[in-house]
């Protein structure tokens, strides 16, 4: 597989979240607006590069019993360092997101990652991997959370473009469903077309 | 993967050394983000303040019980020169919709609202959420609202207070919140128009 198709699985034909339907809590949760969705999306690619280098340069030394419990112990610390550094650093994203930080911890998908790809392959196809699903994952959270915040409260990126709210099942937990449920063919079509 | 066996003794060590690394960096990261996170919470803290009293020139802060709830409140005193022009109460309440409400309210040296501003909320977008100034003009009627003379409560319960559409839940939370900020006030006008207890 060239680094290439390796880096761009992550956008369509794999996507992590309308394809292999990995990390839905905060995809779900967190994405009642695009910032938040894209806040989120960089936070996890950030997590899951860092897991993935790391992962793939001390695979040979785990033992394959406790190959688990490690990565959780690499992947945990990576998304302490976030979560403090973000409070540190950007107070106001923390605000919006500092709930959900916490929960890349058992996002299936990063924990898949360093399973299934990067304790098998050498660092800098971890590295491309890594990265390629991580923005994968943050355009998929961008995308939902941009069409919720559209719909539900008649603006994108915080520009409003209507007076008033939406409809505001769509920024609710509901919407979060029904927008997803749009999405998930939506991305199919273009597999299709891309295949 | 795994080219070391997975004896007993190979695991609880690579267990060991994984662990103690990742502690140590914790830590470092720890201290090294310890002082930007307390500043940036004090600076939200004072840009609450600043929002709901008049300019001074001095600051004390002071905790009292409040007649009802669990947890005491924060009372900023401000003044200018030696005069109390100001107190900016920390206040909270726990009727809320989704989880604990907080809110810093304004209030000046005879108990009437100056100005509020909620803190920390959860409560529904698009509903209970207008709470926040960003999101609607609801809470611009409290500015000048005298609890001793008004009813601190929404309509539909008796009293002076307009809901929000929808979130009639959220808006009786939030006179509660203010009102308790109101009745400490009250209760412990003496110590506090006193700059002795200080």
């Amino acid at each position: 597989m060239s680094q290439w198709k390796n880096f761009s699985k992550g956008f369509i034909r794999e996507n992590p979240v309308f394809i292999l339907l990995l990390g839905l809590c905060p995809a779900l949760g967190v994405t009642s607006s695009a910032v938040n969705g894209l806040g989120m999306g960089l936070a996890t690619t950030f997590v899951l590069v860092m897991s993935n280098i790391v992962v793939s340069l001390i695979k040979d030394l785990i033992p394959a019993k406790v190959r688990i419990p490690s990565f959780i112990v690499v992947i945990a610390s990576f998304v302490t360092i976030v979560h403090l550094v973000m409070e540190a650093y950007v107070p106001a994203l923390f605000e919006a997101l500092g709930l959900f930080i916490p929960l890349i911890v058992v996002n299936c998908l990063v924990m898949g990652r360093a399973e299934a790809f990067a304790s098998k392959k050498d660092t800098g196809s971890a590295i491309i991997d890594g990265l390629g699903m991580g923005l994968g994952f943050a355009l998929a959270l961008t995308v939902l959370g941009g069409v919720r915040e559209v719909l539900g409260s008649g603006s994108l990126f915080g520009f409003p473009f209507i007076e008033g709210d939406g409809m505001l099942v769509f920024v609710l937990a509901p919407g979060a469903f029904i927008a997803m449920g749009y999405l998930i063919p939506l991305n199919n079509m273009l597999k299709k077309k891309t295949e | 993967m795994a080219k070391r066996e997975s004896t007993f003794l190979n695991m609880v060590l690579t267990l060991l050394i994984v662990t103690a690394v990742a502690s140590f960096t914790l830590a470092s990261v720890y201290n090294l983000t310890k002082e930007p996170i307390l500043r940036a919470r004090e600076e939200t803290r004072q840009a609450a303040i600043r929002l709901v009293v008049p300019e001074f020139d001095e600051l004390v802060m002071r905790r009292f019980m409040p007649p009802t709830g669990s947890d005491s409140l924060e009372f900023n005193l401000v003044y200018r020169g030696d005069e109390l022009v100001g107190v900016a109460v920390s206040t909270y309440t726990g009727m809320g919709y989704s989880g604990r409400i907080r809110a810093m309210v304004g209030l000046d040296p005879e108990g009437r609202i100056i100005d509020v501003v909620h803190l920390e909320h959860a409560e529904t977008p698009g509903l209970g959420d207008k709470i926040d100034k960003s999101r609607s003009d609801w809470s611009d009627q409290f500015r000048d609202f005298d609890p001793g003379a008004r009813d601190l409560r929404v309509v539909s319960d008796g009293g002076e207070v307009d809901a929000i559409t929808a979130a009639t839940i959220t808006s009786r939370a939030y006179c509660d919140a203010l009102s308790r900020a109101y009745q400490t006030f009250i209760a412990n006008k003496e110590s506090i128009i006193n700059r002795e207890g200080k």
